[in-house]
């Protein structure tokens, strides 16, 4: 059981955590027509919508109640007025979402008091589906973003279904995380119709930002679900979260609707995914196909061949509570140990995690941690990549921005087949780094074994 | 007034800034630009105009004081180069929480400054404001004097929060921070009668690399680069230099200026882009020089230098002509760095269909103009739809963007290269101006875009996404044949002075109710023209395509 810490300092250096409403537009984005909109000053759309341009390589559509100085003091009911407004008639999106801000919390801005005056003002949004989440900057982290984000779209825009109503037992609603890719909402979109399954994902980035080629140039959101489809969620078998995050939302979904649910922590390992695929079957009544029964088999194959590598290496692992705990959980499995652990928020996974102690801090702690403990594996996202070359390191990106490679939307982690190539991704790092850096040469064991000195303890692993 | 607003004011009253100089007292009031647009915008903020300007110095650590938006969403993600230090990459924020919002981040800003000294020892600190803090009224001056003080190390302001205005302002609030605190503070070991300082430069994706050994050659020094590659100490003691050189246009020009003001050091504004601008930079360079006492000699040396790398650039391009002959550019760009973009691409032999001037200033927006003559089609905001159509109907065989626009061409199967600020290949002086060539050749004649356009095969005829835009466009049109009255609508809506967003039906209209027969009389009616003037060559065309209205009144005549 791992402790978890605080860093002490005062200054974050290298920051490992990106802000709520950025969360919280990124979830917005996984629906069909959508167009988020950050209540705040202009400066905060821009780096939001950089982060995602450059993770996704694909246009992103983020609009600003472009807050100046002066209206931060006077309050913004005006600009959200109209932003919406003007959203409204200019891209005519399905829905708005609207994340606050630090400036427009320090004001302390009464946006639902707004949408409420707004929607009487302007009969043509009186009913338009519009949703607001307070998303302070100086609270919490990407993840928390997402996590409110999701649970008051499932708050404001899941019907309850009629009593007496019966339930589609076919229809399943999955909540995925937001440190899955769109990559792995397809992997699991597929592993649910092989089982017959008919799921609703919310919000469903695999249908909005996979890189695919429009039918038509609109300026919001194309693809993902609809607002129809998530009202329509109440009427669900079930409830498939995924990352203890999306407890959050799965429950409020519960309380609404009285749809059942059940979290799956992780979706990467062998033993994660049996239970999946386990449960799948049982609620769809259908037997396990082949094709999962020979994926299973080359996962266990791929560990036998990747643990070689692996086993032994220790691990710095920077990310997001749900990314942590699932990454770091595999990788201990296969035997590596797991070094340092640093995180950027509270969350209940964390003293789960397979290490002695969890900090929530920066990428300088990371870097710092990894050097004093001969760390020779690093996960983070792509602003890892500095510490990583400092301390001639192998180094897997993972999460949230990775602005550097292609493909992050295609990463897989989820699944056996997801969890196969991930492995063997890492385990090819591990290799090419020992071949080009850890070759041994005739003075490597020159110096034979070393009497311990007085006083060390041998550490055995 | 605070201190702040009174630098803004400074900021917006600055006298080397030509578009400052036609507005009255209220309009300079009210600053740069437009009143922007709450769901229609998407501009950096002040604070990111701050910190683009003055991140490139490399030995410096620069804090940012604020929420975890503002620098843990942005850090690392710009594109200059260092030869040193890599402490400019290095992202330090204060991500002050709910308790610094209510009691107040000065403590904690002081604490993070001694972190930073004590782990890093940078020559020194740059600590940002943002909009929080400067809501609550964290004091940042007071607090960067007192850690001055007790640490005895520079710890400079940038007082810039994101809220009071766009990037460029911030651009100019970066340049008055190392004005009042940093410029002139220090003594440079040795000077040199070749002593220049290059401003606004920030050496992105390392271009001043390109042209920095030509400058070597000649034995001129750069004493301080302002910020691209920069060193806190070369900025300390630029004042010492024999003149300047001012590029990106106006994003530092009060820097050039009141360095002038103070020091007497002359300036010039050029651009390193295209083969004849880097010459007449070159030229300029050396001129300013000898005025300022280098022996005449230079100038021969300058002289030969630019004929050899002339000649070199020009043998280089030719084999390119022939490829290029009737290809047709489209350039989109939201940077200042326009006009001289547009330079570069003629001299290759490319053709210009249109350019965005979006956030270029209004001398900008001439010179581009200038150098495209009156065919200059400037477009001022297209939509993507729009851009397709102008791709998809072949007006262009080729996009050069910013990153933020490239999906459209690229989805359009359309060559695009990306020209702005996170681009991968340097474009500056002789060799970078080969390097765009090559990259534009590259890029046109992939033989992957023939592929990426024929249909999947399960596509039926007419079916692709392709078809169905084009039958979207035509059944639009078919639309407006069939109904004259909407055709007519349609037509009048058509913008023709984009500065000033003013259609052909509001100019038509005026032309026949008032009997214009002059672009200066339509502009008087209409304000159409007022702006960049691209478009008088159009109201000329509309001018000229009216049936001569029947002649007016004498009186009234008069009185146009
Ligand atoms: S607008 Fe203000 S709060 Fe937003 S990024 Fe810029 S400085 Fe930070």
């Amino acid at each position: 059981m791992a402790t978890v810490t605080h860093s002490k300092k005062a200054c974050a250096v290298n920051p490992l955590k990106m802000s709520q409403p950025i969360g919280g537009a990124f979830a917005f984005l996984g629906l069909r027509g959508a167009m988020p909109l950050l209540h705040g000053s202009q400066g905060c759309t821009s780096f939001g919508l950089t982060l995602f341009v450059r993770h996704f390589k694909e246009a992103v559509p983020l609009q600003t109640t472009a807050m100046s100085e002066v209206a931060t003091v006077l309050g913004g009911y005006e600009n959200v007025e109209q932003a919406i407004l003007n959203i409204h008639t200019r891209t005519k999106p399905e829905i708005i979402g609207i994340c606050s801000t630090g400036v427009t919390e320090t004001k302390g801005d009464d946006v639902e008091g707004y949408l409420r005056l707004i929607r009487g003002k302007h009969p043509q949004l009186a009913r338009f589906p519009m949703v607001y989440v307070s998303t302070p900057d100086f609270k919490d982290a990407f993840q928390d973003g997402w996590e409110k984000t999701v649970a008051r779209l499932v708050e404001e825009l899941v019907e309850a279904p009629a009593a007496g109503a019966e339930r589609d037992p076919a229809r399943v609603n999955v909540l995925p995380g937001c440190h899955l890719t769109p990559g792995d909402i397809e992997e699991l979109r597929t592993m649910m119709e092989d089982f017959g399954l008919v799921p609703s994902f919310l919000p469903d980035l695999g249908g909005s930002l996979d890189g695919h080629i429009p039918d038509e140039f609109t300026p919001t959101t194309i693809g993902g679900i609809g607002v129809d489809e998530i009202a329509a969620m109440g009427r669900a078998s079930w409830t498939i979260a995924i990352g203890a995050q999306m407890r959050r939302a799965a429950e409020a979904l519960e309380k609404k609707a009285g749809t059942p649910f059940r979290v799956f922590e992780r979706l990467c390992g062998l033993l994660p995914n049996d239970a999946f695929i386990s449960f799948l079957s049982e609620i769809s009544g259908r037997p396990v196909p082949l094709k999962y029964r020979r994926q299973r088999g080359q996962l266990a194959d791929a560990m036998l061949d990747a643990h070689f590598h692996i086993g032994g290496r220790k691990l710095a692992i920077g990310a997001e509570p749900d990314l942590l705990f699932d990454l770091s959980s595999l990788l201990h499995d296969l035997g590596a140990k797991v070094a340092v652990a640093v995180t950027t928020t509270s969350s209940p996974v964390l003293e789960r995690i397979m290490t002695d102690d969890v900090l929530i801090g920066d990428l300088e702690d990371l870097e710092t941690l990894a050097k004093q403990r001969g760390c020779d594996l690093m996960i983070t996202h792509s602003h890892g990549r500095q510490a990583a070359d400092r301390l001639k390191i192998p180094f897997y990106r993972a999460g949230f921005p990775m602005f550097d490679r292609l493909g992050a939307g295609h990463q897989l982690s989820v699944g056996y087949r997801g969890t196969r190539d991930l492995i063997f991704d890492i385990a090819n790092l591990v290799i090419a780094d020992h071949e080009a850096n850890r070759q041994p040469t005739p003075e490597t064991w020159r110096d034979g074994l070393k009497p311990p000195s007085p006083g060390e303890a041998v550490h055995i692993h | 007034m605070s201190s702040l607003s009174a630098t803004i004011q400074d900021v917006f009253n600055e006298p080397g800034c030509g578009k400052n100089a036609g507005k009255s007292e209220a309009e300079r009031k009210k600053g740069c630009t437009k009143q922007l647009q709450p769901g229609g915008a998407a501009g950096g903020c002040a604070f990111d105009g701050a910190k683009v300007a003055l991140q490139p110095l490399t030995d410096v650590a620069h804090l940012v004081h604020g929420p975890i938006a503002c620098e843990g969403n942005s850090w690392d993600n710009r594109g200059a180069r260092s030869s040193g230090s890599d402490l400019w990459r290095t992202g330090f924020t204060t991500d002050i929480n709910e308790t610094d919002v209510v009691f107040g981040g000065e403590k904690r800003l002081f604490k993070s400054i001694k972190e930073i000294i004590e782990k890093y020892d940078p020559p020194a600190v740059f600590v940002y404001q943002t909009c929080v803090p400067a809501m609550t009224g964290d004091d940042i001056n007071a607090v960067c004097k007192a850690a001055s003080q007790k640490f005895n190390k520079p710890v400079i302001p940038v007082n810039s929060p994101g809220f009071v205005g766009p990037k460029n302002l911030g651009n100019k609030l970066a340049g008055e921070a190392l004005l009042e605190h940093v410029i002139g503070t220090e003594e440079p070991d040795f000077t040199t009668p070749y002593d220049i300082n290059i401003i606004g430069e920030y050496n992105l994706v390392g271009e001043l690399w390109q042209v920095k050994p030509l400058l070597d050659e000649l034995g001129i020094r750069i004493l301080s680069c302002i910020s691209g590659d920069g060193r806190y100490r070369e900025v300390a003691y630029s004042h010492r230099a024999r003149a300047a050189m001012m590029v990106c246009s106006k994003a530092m020009i009060n820097v050039a200026r009141q360095m002038e003001e103070r020091y007497g050091i002359p300036f010039f504004e050029g651009s390193f882009y295209g083969i004849e601008d880097t010459s007449d930079s070159l030229r300029e360079i050396a001129r300013l020089l000898i005025e300022r006492g280098a022996p005449d000699e230079l100038m021969d040396r300058t002289e030969a230098l630019i004929a050899r790398e002339e000649a070199r650039a020009w043998a280089a391009i030719e084999p390119y002509k022939p490829r290029f002959a009737g290809k047709k550019v489209l350039l989109i760009t939201g940077g200042v760095k326009s006009w001289s973009v547009v330079a570069a691409l003629q001299e290759a032999g490319l053709e210009l269909v249109g350019t965005s001037v979006k956030k270029s200033t209004k001398e900008d927006k001439e010179r581009i103009k200038e150098l495209m003559g009156q065919d200059a089609h400037l477009i001022e905001d297209m939509t993507p739809r729009e851009m397709y159509k102008m791709l998809k109907d072949a007006r262009a065989d080729i996009m050069l963007s910013g990153g933020k626009s490239q999906f459209v061409a690229l989805k359009a199967a359309m060559p695009w290269l990306d020209i702005n600020q996170e681009r991968n290949h340097a474009y500056m002086g002789y060799v970078g101006m080969v390097k765009l060539v090559e990259e534009i050749d590259k890029s046109l004649y992939n033989p992957m875009w023939e592929q990426l356009r024929r249909p999947a095969p399960w596509d039926e005829a007419g079916n692709s996404w392709q078809a169905k835009a084009t039958a979207q466009n035509d059944a639009e049109a078919a639309v407006l044949a069939a109904d004259p009255v909407r055709a007519e609508t349609t037509r009048r809506a058509r913008k023709i002075c984009f500065c000033k967003s003013v259609d052909l039906g509001t100019i038509e209209d005026a032309i026949a109710a008032h009997g214009l027969t002059t672009v200066d009389s339509v502009r008087e009616r209409t304000n159409a023209s007022g702006g960049c003037q691209a478009c008088t060559g159009r109201i000329t065309d509309i001018l000229a395509a009216r049936p001569r209205p029947a002649a007016p009144p004498p009186l009234l005549d008069a009185a146009e």
